[in-house]
């Protein structure tokens, strides 16, 4: 079933995904494209649960249903987000992560 | 080379491609798109790990779901013919610092650690046995992440619309 | 013994008028303020005098000498067993002499500022700093022990100073102010080191036991030897500085002709009769232990007298300011009078300097503010300072131009006024000690004659100016007291001092050396000649003689140009080598400490408050830091 392909390929993998998105994450200035790196982390992590569930839990759905509850969530928090930006948007006119720091000093 | 492993090239050459391209592309529409190839190839990895029922919730989700909302959502704000200025490079430096530090020490961590497979019988997932899972209260079921969810859900749709409503309420009473 | 106690209220009338005119002035305003001075210092003056009548008449006398009564004694300051500060009264043939002279002058200056300070602004301030000055004068003359002396002491350089400022809008009177007060202080720097080296040595403070012939103060002479004299000899040297200072002797005279800024009666009082005294009462109050314990310092002490009166006599036979030639003319008599004192012996006849110290002082002050006062109504006449705008005034002021000649002769040595009496008794002291001291000190009394009657002839004679106004003699409360005065000159010639003040109390009987007086007498009568000669009708003497000596004429007119090596030490080596490298200490190293530790403090805190930027990625940033090194610590680091 999964001959060939050892397990830490998808755990590199989905490393490389994850820190892409910290990266983008950390220097990024539009939300938009903050929350896309947010969902390149949330899909890296569904990646190493299916991956675990499949190669160290073959009898079991754990990592199965957790991403699947990852998903719900990731869909619900991005609809929120985006709720969010676009009352920002209003605001300020402006989606630049640098020119929304009013709590401050 | 069996065609699994050539599959498995391709998806994840993909994946890092394109994820890339999102974290840096100067406009926000190719990197919805490139987010957009990223979740596609996901859900290619999914199928080789024979989850197909999550390989389509995630395309339908992820890729259509989600994907479409951002893009909505630059259209919104005006974005879309927006091109961005180059990032300074002491920001940049210092996040790919971070980036690739953190990356070395999981990847060496993962590779030191050996993983033992679990000994049990691998189960067929097909749709049966999901809906069972989910709506089972015994051991392994998940009826309260289910209900939670849903709650959850119901929330979040009532918060994005409060939140993204114009104006206040307040303003729509008659004066008293 | 009769009982003195008494005598604390003549410390503590003027005190309490000073408070009470200090308090209230403002409503009493104008005569009332001058009549309460006044009738407080009458008082004041009653009760010295009867004092003084009944010590020297039997009151005091105990076993055929005067005794040192001890009126009134209260512990002050208890530093240890042996060693304690007391405030009290102690009375003894110089300072009962003292509280005669001081409150019979003050009473006079008080009578006569009635008139002279009519109408100034600040009337009530004056009287009241002049029972200040009283007071303080009199705690002084009766201290019972040296740390008594010395605070009231600089209460009366404090009262000195606000007089001589009292015109305080006057620059050069707020300036001649500073200069008495710093002078004097850094003296009184000396006087404190001496008190303390000699409290040291002799672990008293106390008067009586100091001076006490037997007792252990003068049988410890020695201590220490530094620099070859004994550790005694130098804090008598000390305690003298301060007294030189006070005293206006060389070279610490500087501040007095500058004192004369301040008003007339004030120059007076203070700076002719009894302040500048002080340093001759402070020698004569200690002279058991200067004569016993220390020797060399009479020595010092006899230059120090005989240079400073020849110093300021040939200074002032080239001044024009009327105060500024009597000022000089104080510090050549206190010159007289501390010569006199570094001559003397102890005992008898042998005491004879510090008798005719003590008579010269009792004199020189009546006749002194005698002189001032007299010049005060010139002044008071004329409106100016100088000789030059003067002449001819014996037609005005007939009763200030008799005063006057009686005092000039008095202070040239003419007999039978009281001048002649104590000067002749200096001489005769002298020449017993040291024939050189004698040249000196017999040359000086020609040149005192010949500048005295210099300023009369050109104020009184001379030219007969033209005045804008016609000047016109004195009130009345003007008048009297110079003619007290003078009626004193006269008469206290015929005192019989000796008497009543000596060196050990012992009485003894003193007679005039013809041999002394007579050539004595003769350099008098010389000076004034001379004087006649060239100021009594408009001549051209005086300028032939000045275009003469033209050299030491310039040198005697700008005073030896101390004052200027006075500036030079003071500014361009104190002030550059000392003061601006600790300024500059101050400001960049003190300053600068304090200041980097703000400025450290700042940057830190602009550097913390980075952390709370408001920018969303930074603190992404920060936390993704975090968990990292938080992972690396726990999987690599904690075994």
């Amino acid at each position: 079933m999964n001959s060939g392909i050892p397990l830490e390929f998808y755990l590199v993998l989905a490393t490389v995904m994850f820190f892409t998105g910290i990266y983008g994450f950390l220097t990024r200035r539009n939300l938009i494209t903050m929350l896309m790196s947010v969902e390149l982390i949330l899909n890296s992590v569904n990646i190493n649960f299916m991956a675990f569930n499949r190669f160290l839990f073959p009898g079991k759905l754990e990592g199965h249903f957790f991403s699947l509850f990852v998903i719900a969530v990731a869909a619900a928090e991005a609809a929120v987000a985006i709720a969010i930006i676009i009352n920002i948007y209003r605001r300020f006119t402006t989606i630049n992560v640098e020119d929304v720091n009013q709590m401050k000093y | 080379m069996e065609a699994k492993q050539i599959m498995f090239a391709i998806f994840a050459l993909v994946i890092v491609v394109f994820s890339v391209l999102t974290v840096t592309s100067r406009r926000i529409l190719r990197a919805a798109v490139s987010l957009l190839m990223v979740l596609i190839a996901t859900a290619g990895l999914y199928f080789l790990l024979s989850y197909q029922f999550m390989a389509a919730v995630q395309l339908t989700l992820y890729a259509g779901g989600i994907v479409v909302l951002i893009i909505f959502s630059i259209l919104l704000t005006s974005q879309i013919s927006h091109k961005f200025e180059r990032i300074e490079t002491k920001k940049a430096l210092f996040s790919a610092l971070a980036a690739v530090a953190g990356a070395v020490v999981v990847i060496t961590t993962i590779l030191n650690h050996s993983f033992s497979a679990d000994s049990a019988a691998a189960a067929e997932v097909d749709m049966h046995l999901i809906g069972h899972s989910l709506l089972e209260t015994g051991r392994d079921g998940y009826v309260l992440p289910f209900e939670v969810i849903s709650v959850l859900l119901v929330a979040a749709m009532i918060g994005a619309i409060v939140i993204a409503k114009k104006g206040s309420p307040h303003k729509d009473e008659p004066a008293k | 013994m009769t009982d003195f106690g008494y005598t604390t209220w003549i410390l503590i009338i003027p005190f309490v008028t000073f408070l009470i005119l200090s308090l209230f002035g403002m409503k009493l305003k104008g005569l009332p303020a001058g009549l309460t001075g006044t009738v407080a210092l009458g008082l004041v003056t009653f009760l010295s005098y009867f004092t003084a009548i009944t010590y020297f008449t039997g009151g005091g006398i105990s076993g055929g000498s005067f005794q040192k009564i001890v009126a009134a004694n209260a512990v002050w300051l208890n530093l240890s067993d042996h060693l304690h500060i007391d405030m009290g009264v102690l009375l003894d043939p110089i300072s009962v002499m003292m509280l005669v002279v001081i409150s019979t002058v003050s009473f006079m200056v008080h009578i006569y500022s009635l008139g002279y300070m009519k109408g100034e602004k600040g009337f009530e301030r004056y009287y009241a700093f002049l029972s200040l000055f009283t007071f303080s004068m009199m705690g002084l003359v009766v201290a019972t022990n040296i740390f008594q002396m010395y605070i009231f002491w600089e209460l009366v350089g404090v009262s000195s100073y606000l007089l001589i400022g009292f015109y305080y809008d006057r620059p050069s009177a707020v300036a001649a102010s500073k200069k008495a007060f710093i002078v004097t202080r850094f003296a009184d720097m000396g006087f404190l080191v001496g008190i303390l080296l000699l409290s040291f040595t002799t672990k008293t403070f106390d008067f009586v036991t100091l001076t006490d012939i037997n007792g252990p103060a003068i049988a410890s002479k020695g201590g220490a030897v530094f620099l070859g004299m004994s550790l005694m000899t130098w804090s008598m040297i000390f305690i003298f500085m301060g007294g030189a200072g006070k005293s206006a002797m060389f070279p610490l005279h500087i501040w007095l002709p500058d004192a004369m800024e301040g008003p007339t009666p004030v120059s007076a009082l203070i700076h002719a009769a009894t302040m500048v005294v002080a340093g001759v009462f402070l020698v004569a109050r200690m002279f058991p232990v200067y004569y016993f314990a220390a020797p060399e310092a009479l020595q010092i002490i006899a230059w120090v007298g005989a240079v400073s009166s020849l110093f300021a006599a040939i200074i002032a036979l080239t001044q024009t300011d009327i105060k500024r030639v009597l000022a000089y003319s104080t510090i050549s008599q206190i010159g007289y009078m501390i010569f006199s004192l570094g001559v003397s012996g102890y005992g008898g006849h042998d005491g004879l300097g510090f008798m005719a110290s003590n008579w010269h002082l009792f004199n020189h002050a009546m006749f002194k503010a005698l002189l001032f006062l007299g010049a005060g109504s010139v002044i008071h006449a004329v409106h100016s300072n100088d000789m030059k705008d003067m002449g001819g005034l014996r037609r005005y002021m007939p009763v200030t131009n008799i005063t006057f000649l009686i005092a000039c002769l008095t202070i040239a040595g003419v007999p039978p006024l009281s001048g002649f009496f104590s000067k002749d008794e200096i001489l005769t002291a002298a020449l017993h000690h040291n024939k050189i001291l004698f040249a000196i000190e017999y040359a000086v009394a020609g040149l005192t004659a010949f500048y005295m009657f210099r300023l009369y002839f050109s104020v009184f004679h001379g030219v007969d100016r033209h005045y804008h106004h016609t000047p016109h003699e004195s009130p009345a409360t003007m008048t009297v007291p110079l003619v007290i005065l003078a009626a004193g000159s006269v008469f206290a010639g015929f005192l019989p001092f000796s008497s009543l003040v000596t060196s050990d109390g012992v009485p003894f009987e003193s007679h005039i050396e013809w041999g002394v007086a007579i050539p004595s007498v003769a350099i008098g009568l010389l000076g004034i000649g001379l004087a006649w000669v060239m100021y009594r009708k408009e001549t051209t003497l005086p300028d032939r003689m000045t275009s003469l000596f033209r050299h030491s004429y310039k040198w005697a007119y700008n005073k030896f140009y101390i004052d200027e090596v006075y500036i030079f030490i003071t500014k361009k080596v104190i002030f550059r080598h000392i003061s601006h490298p600790v300024a500059w200490f101050d400001r960049h190293i003190v300053d600068g400490t304090m200041n980097g530790i703000a400025y450290v403090t700042q940057s830190v805190s602009s550097m913390i408050k980075g952390l709370q930027s408001g920018q969303l990625q930074k603190y992404g940033y920060v936390f993704i830091s975090g968990v990292i090194a938080l992972v690396i610590a726990f999987i690599y680091l904690v075994k």
